[in-house]
């Protein structure tokens, strides 16, 4: 017997289907030709998640399922019915940011903030499964979310400090990371601490 | 140089004021606004090349479900241009289209699916035209020219100038060089698709939020297209999801959402499709290049003729200013003392180009880097002596009376040679493997504004209260390089406060003071200035209110760390708030104000508003790649870059800027085409607009890079900055150039350097032929005779000699 | 916002059921397993189904199998999950790295491997959107009569472009197939036909449930894709190929190309000089020159088509060379 046949259908001719989203189980209606893309942005209120192309040819609307990043806009949202779905609005609480996003926020890895999300949950899933991984493990990770801004250069290095982070190690951004090669630091006078002078 | 003075804030490297919105997916771009009763936009483009439209029948498209309003061209009739001397577009195609992608109806529906629907029962008649498909083309007398405007049948602008006599130069030259170069269009393929929202309220007065750069001129079209006082229009731009230039046009859309909001009294929302993305286009132009240049043994330039013609596609643009801008910056590099610049730019039916990061000057800096590293090599010179010798003294005017003011370029090339291993490296590294150079600069805003005005190009308002709370108000607009951070650490270093502390309200025609816009690389040096004036004149009331409480004299008022207080006692003092608080006792309610215009430029010729800026920044970089001499596949393997930045106003920002210049230099290096074909029925079409098929480098294309941030300070930059946002791409794709002849012998002429036409240029080395892949020849362009401007060596004041004079004939 | 057209779905929990709907719904029914080349083709309006039947309820058809005998790969198993499983990896490694050159990690998290099989031919004049294709007046693979390609071919040109398929051939590799009539199992190479419309020779009823491997039995693969980028493009020339050696000389040799026509190409010549020679540089030479004349691309993908045959007789060497 066909799955669809035992699907809840509104009146208006929208599949009713139950999802995970972010921990938390719900339902939502929708028409059955829209994406997950479509579902997060337009009937859930996650706008979080961005589109650069709907085709698969970015990345830009990564999000995790059940643990592993995929493209919100080749999914149907029917097809995530009982799936775990995790966007960037779950990432951080009030606990704070998540060791990626304070990192990509210190070393300026999100510059426009446009391809962020789609990268954030994709280095997630990496971090989950590989905790210690190379800058090849990095780059192959996210040889599918495109980035006109960063070079990705901040993002690699962002993803190297978060991982320690998340390892438990102190780690701080390397000096060249933020100020280059052989900077002259003469012209700086020491940082003090507001309301301290 | 300029003494430095030590800063707290500023030069350190703190996070993006914005950057905890973004790293959590809360900035709201266009796309993510809301508003109820809200309607969706999609735009009838033409599926034609060049055509007349012969009618337009909407009838059954009202009709269709959903469909709220219909508009055309007749809608819309007044024309608007970015620049002045170009108002040639329409919002909705009026009589004409000219390329594929011009829009010519647009429907707002309740969904977008309603709206996509419709489109397909619009239906319009069109007569076609012959398309223009190339430079070629446009070149020749046309029997219906795309515009009724321009310099002849097709070109659009033909410019030609003479600074100094180019003839005693290069009779003067031990050798002379010419060269021919293409330097492919490319675009900014931001990863946000352009969107819009428009909402004309019941009080007759419209709010645009729209992902656009230059939120100035959007307020300014509109209100002209849609004939409504200025004080009506409120252009707010969001957040760009990555500008790069792409958004720094006025576009059909934000016109056309705008009217249908006006029609139908609820909000209207459009985002673009990626393929739409590539129509609105006003990327890099094509640029064909011809370069003559004589040399003396030693390296050093008497002359250079430089030719450009340019591909501009369906409509003006910036194009004017890109074609100036081909010949504007070649001289303040090195020494040029006698110099010509003939350029042309063509209209063909293609999606408009404009200005992409580097606007006008990457195609000219790629045929200058190349062709000096060939003269080098043929005169047995190192190629980082031929430019070391020969830089622009700082201080001084070029031949084109652009003022060089700080010039770090010496200290940049030092950085890279030192840091890449040149000297025991380049030219002894195996077959296959090799190392390239070169140097570029940029300007820091341009001299002058798009519209002839004399009012500032950035203004700054400061508003403080007894909270302690600190805004800053700038028209600037944030598109992820940072320009609100920036702000935040100039007011924060001038009140000694944390820039964590200040509001930054940007981008709001309503609410914030002009700014023209983020493009021209104008931001940090602009809004800068403006931002220091406002914040010295704020710190000026709180050493004045402070200085009774304290009881010291206003000179002796120091704030820093939070804290205002006496700076020869630094433990007497009182917090910040405080101070604040007895200034709006004393002064009342607290405002400031600070504004910049450039200064005046040097040159007074016609053409002299392209290129002067109150600073020049200055890169230079050593890219090393790794052939494959088989089949001409190579990867860049690592790339050293050092930029002068003047002073870094925030550090890791700067850093983000080079790195990302460099992967954009690198994309177009590589294999960044914004490529067309002519069909079998003659149609010109955009070749493959997809993210799939433009290829944008990916994680694994992207090498190592060592960045060297110099800081040669300017006096006309805040705190001595100058630019970084475009200037590091320039030298990209010639070191790429230059690296690939010292790894396998072979030149190509051409970005994109492929592996293909490297593997050409192998064969044809290998056939006994010219080792070089390039184009092989120059069309005549119908230059005008130039008009002469004596350089200041020759005793010059800026303006061009009478033509009677000089015998030079008419200047058209 | 790039959307689909509107369409029912249905998620049969298993290959019969699919089978059937497929079957009551015609030539309007498609079967999805990834999507993620069945809905980029869906939002361009390439393909425009009016049923979907999605495959990802049915466990069955995600299975992996292996073990000395073989292995049998489900037609819906995703690529990451193949490119994951550990005696896939030990058994088929030049498998394994032809799969992890597809797109892109969040896309082999998605598509399946019966996608990649069964891959759309693609072509720069078809992979483009209903808009675009309307201003070149459509080509003969979708809503038009003519391949702009070559005007003058009577078949459409679009490319094979799948990334597993060469190397799949190469390993003698066979397709299982379901439908109303039962169950048949084809070897693959027999799947495809030079004939970028009509490129399976495969029923529209017919299920692709299951790809089974032979024993492991002594080959060995490579493989060998010419791209732009290191991530998200097809191959515009691809190399599958599988050798099986006594000592230093060849016994047998299988290669393929991807990427230059409609169908895979089977290099019989070249597979015919490798047979009983050392793999020696001599050898390797020879097959390659003999490769590149079965190559022959047109001008439809990335890169010049030229270039692109020019670079057979080379990709085709390395490949070999990784063998020896």
């Amino acid at each position: 017997m066909a799955r669809n046949a035992k699907k809840n259908w509104d009146a208006d001719g929208r599949a009713v289907v139950g999802l995970v989203v972010n921990g938390q189980a719900l339902e939502a209606a929708f028409a059955p030709h829209k994406t997950l893309l479509e579902v997060l942005r337009e009937d859930l209120n996650l706008p979080g998640t961005k589109h650069g192309c709907e085709l698969g040819e970015c990345g830009t609307c990564a999000v995790l399922v059940d643990g592993k990043p995929m493209l919100s806009c080749l999914l149907l949202g029917l097809e995530c019915e009982g799936r775990r779905i995790e966007t960037v609005e779950a990432m951080s609480g009030p606990g704070g940011l998540h060791p990626l996003q304070k990192a990509f926020a210190d070393l300026g890895a999100a510059q426009c903030g446009y391809c962020t999300p789609g990268i954030l949950l994709t280095a997630k899933a990496l971090l989950e499964a590989n905790p210690n991984p190379s800058l090849a493990e990095i780059r192959e990770a996210l040889a599918g979310n495109l980035c006109r801004c960063t070079g990705y250069i901040k993002i690699f290095e962002a993803v190297e400090l978060a991982a320690a982070w998340l390892r438990g190690e102190a780690a701080q951004p390397r000096h060249e990371s933020l100020y280059g090669s052989d900077f002259d630091e003469s012209g700086l006078l020491p940082v003090v601490r507001n309301g301290n002078g | 140089m300029t003494s430095r003075k030590r800063t707290r804030v500023v030069g350190r490297p703190y996070p993006k004021v914005d950057g905890a919105a973004k790293v959590t997916g809360q900035t709201k771009f266009a796309d993510d606004i809301v508003l109820p009763r809200m309607l969706h936009c999609k735009l009838l483009r033409s599926r034609l090349a060049h055509a007349r439209i012969l009618s337009i029948d909407v009838s059954r498209a009202l009709a269709a479900p959903g469909v709220v309003a219909v508009v055309t061209g007749r809608d819309l009739p007044i024309p608007f241009g970015i620049l002045p001397v170009s108002q040639d577009e329409h919002a909705l195609s009026t009589d004409r289209v000219r390329y594929v992608g011009d829009p010519v109806a647009a429907v707002a529906a309740v969904d977008e699916d309603a709206a996509s629907d419709a489109l397909a029962a619009i239906d319009v008649e069109y007569e076609p035209l012959p398309p223009v498909g190339t430079i070629e083309e446009g070149l020749r007398p046309a029997s219906t020219p795309l515009h009724d405007y321009g310099d002849s049948g097709n070109i659009h602008k033909l410019v030609s100038m003479e600074f100094g006599h180019t003839d005693d130069g290069f009779a003067r030259a031990d050798r002379i060089y010419e060269d021919l170069f293409f330097y492919e269009g490319s675009t900014h393929l931001p990863l946000e698709q352009h969107a819009a929202v428009a909402d004309f309220g019941p009080d007759g007065r419209l709010t645009l939020w729209s992902s656009t750069q230059t939120p100035h001129y959007v307020h300014r079209a509109l209100s002209k297209v849609l004939a409504m006082a200025p004080s009506k229009v409120r252009v707010i731009a969001t957040s760009n999801g990555g500008g790069f230039g792409g958004k720094s046009d006025v576009f059909n859309h934000e016109i056309v959402v705008a009217h249908l909001s006006r029609v139908t009294g609820r909000p209207v929302k459009i985002c673009l499709t990626r393929e739409e993305v590539f129509y609105c286009h006003r990327g890099r132009h094509p640029t064909l290049m011809k370069v003559r240049t004589g040399v003396k043994r030693d390296g050093a330039v008497t002359a250079m003729h430089f030719q450009t013609v340019l591909d501009g596609g369906g409509y003006g643009s910036y194009g004017v200013a890109s074609t100036y801008y081909t010949g504007a910056l070649q001289t303040v590099t090195y020494e040029i003392p006698a110099y010509r610049f003939d350029g042309a730019r063509v209209f063909t039916n293609k999606p408009p180009c404009g200005p992409k990061r580097g606007h006008g000057t990457p195609q000219p800096r790629f045929a200058v880097e190349v062709q000096l590293d060939k003269i080098a090599c043929d005169l047995g010179l190192d190629p980082v002596e031929i430019r070391r010798r020969h830089l622009h003294p700082r201080g001084t005017l070029t031949a084109n009376f652009l003022r060089v003011g700080s010039m770090g370029l010496g200290a940049c090339i030092d950085k890279v040679v030192a840091a890449s291993g040149w000297g025991t490296r380049r030219g002894r590294l195996p077959y296959g493997r090799g190392l390239g150079l070169a140097c570029s600069s940029y300007l820091c805003g341009a001299g002058l504004p798009i519209y002839w005005n004399s009012m500032p190009q950035s203004g700054v308002q400061l508003k403080l209260d007894r909270s302690g709370g600190v805004t800053v108000f700038c028209g600037s607009t944030e598109i992820g390089q940072g320009s609100d951070s920036i702000l935040a650490s100039i007011v924060a270093e001038v009140l000694g406060i944390d820039p964590f502390d200040i509001r930054i309200v940007t981008g709001d025609t309503d609410l914030t003071p002009v700014d023209l816009g983020s493009y021209s690389s104008r931001v940090t040096l602009m809004t800068g200035n403006a931002a220091i004036q406002a914040a010295e004149r704020a710190r000026a009331m709180l050493a004045a209110a402070s200085a009774g409480k304290l009881g010291i004299p206003e000179s002796r008022v120091a704030l820093d760390g939070g804290r205002v207080f006496d700076a020869e006692d630094p433990g007497k003092g009182i917090a910040f708030p405080e101070a604040v608080a007895l200034a709006e006792s004393r002064f009342g309610t607290l405002g400031t104000v600070g504004s910049y215009s450039p200064p005046p430029s040097a040159g007074r010729y016609r053409g002299a508003g392209v290129g002067p800026s109150p600073a020049y920044s200055y890169s230079a970089a050593v890219v090393e790649v790794e052939v494959d001499p088989e089949t001409g596949i190579y990867a860049v393997e690592k790339v050293w870059i050092a930029h002068d930045v003047g002073k870094c106003i925030n550090p890791v920002l700067v850093m983000g800027q080079v790195e990302g210049s460099v992967y954009m230099g690198l994309g177009e290096a590589m294999m960044e085409e914004m490529a067309y074909r002519t069909d079998a029925n003659g149609n010109v079409v955009h070749k493959f607009p997809s993210m799939l098929e433009y290829k944008s480098p990916t994680t694994k294309e992207m090498p190592p890079v060592e960045t060297f941030l110099v800081e040669d300070p300017d006096d006309n930059g805040p705190f001595g900055a100058k630019e970084v946002g475009q200037g590091p791409l320039l030298p990209i794709p010639p070191a790429v150039a230059n690296a690939i002849f010292d790894a396998v012998g072979v030149r190509i002429d051409e970005v994109p350097v492929t592996p293909e036409k490297i593997y050409r240029a192998l064969k044809a080395k290998a056939l006994g032929q010219p080792p070089r892949y390039g184009p092989a020849g120059f069309p005549p362009v119908p230059y005008p005779e130039p008009i002469h401007v004596p350089t200041p060596a020759e005793g010059g004041d800026g303006k061009a000699v009478d033509a009677a004079v000089t015998g030079a004939g008419g200047v058209r | 916002m790039m959307r689909l057209p509107k369409f029912r779905y249905f998620a049969p929990t298993s290959v019969r059921e699919a089978v059937r709907i497929k079957s009551d719904s015609g030539p309007d029914g498609a079967f999805v397993a990834g999507g993620t080349d069945l809905y980029p083709n869906m939002k361009r309006r390439q393909q425009t189904p009016r049923v979907v039947i999605g495959l990802s309820r049915i466990p069955t058809l995600r299975r992996i199998r292996a073990g000395a005998e073989g292995a049998a790969l489900g037609a819906a198993a995703a690529l990451s999950s193949i490119e994951g499983h550990r005696r896939i990896r030990r058994d088929y490694p030049g498998l394994v790295r032809a799969i992890t050159e597809i797109s892109t990690p969040p896309l082999r998290n998605m598509g399946t491997l019966g996608g990649n099989v069964l891959l759309d031919t693609r072509c720069n004049y078809y992979d483009q959107t209903f808009e675009w294709r309307q201003a070149i007046d459509f080509c003969m693979k979708k809503d038009g009569a003519i391949c702009w390609v070559a005007p003058a071919s009577p078949r459409c040109l679009a490319v094979q472009s799948a990334d597993s398929v060469p190397v799949l051939i190469a390993l003698s590799a066979r397709a299982v197939f379901v439908s109303a009539e039962g169950e048949r199992e084809m070897p693959l190479d027999e799947l495809y036909r030079n004939d970028g419309i009509h490129y399976l020779a495969k029923k529209p009823d017919e299920l692709l449930t299951e790809i089974r491997l032979p024993s492991k039995g002594g080959w060995k693969a490579s493989y060998r894709k010419l791209r732009r980028r290191g991530a998200f493009d097809f191959p515009v020339l691809s190399v599958g190929a599988a050798l099986r050696q006594e000592g230093a000389v060849v016994s047998e040799a299988r290669l393929v190309l991807g990427g230059v026509a409609s169908a895979p190409v089977r290099l019989g010549r070249a597979e015919e000089l490798l047979r009983g020679r050392l793999l020696d540089d001599g050898a390797i030479a020879e097959a390659a020159d003999a490769a590149s004349e079965s190559s022959r691309p047109m001008d439809n993908t990335d890169f010049s088509f030229l270039w692109r045959k020019e670079m057979t007789r080379r990709f085709v060497a390395a490949a070999l060379r990784e063998l020896a």
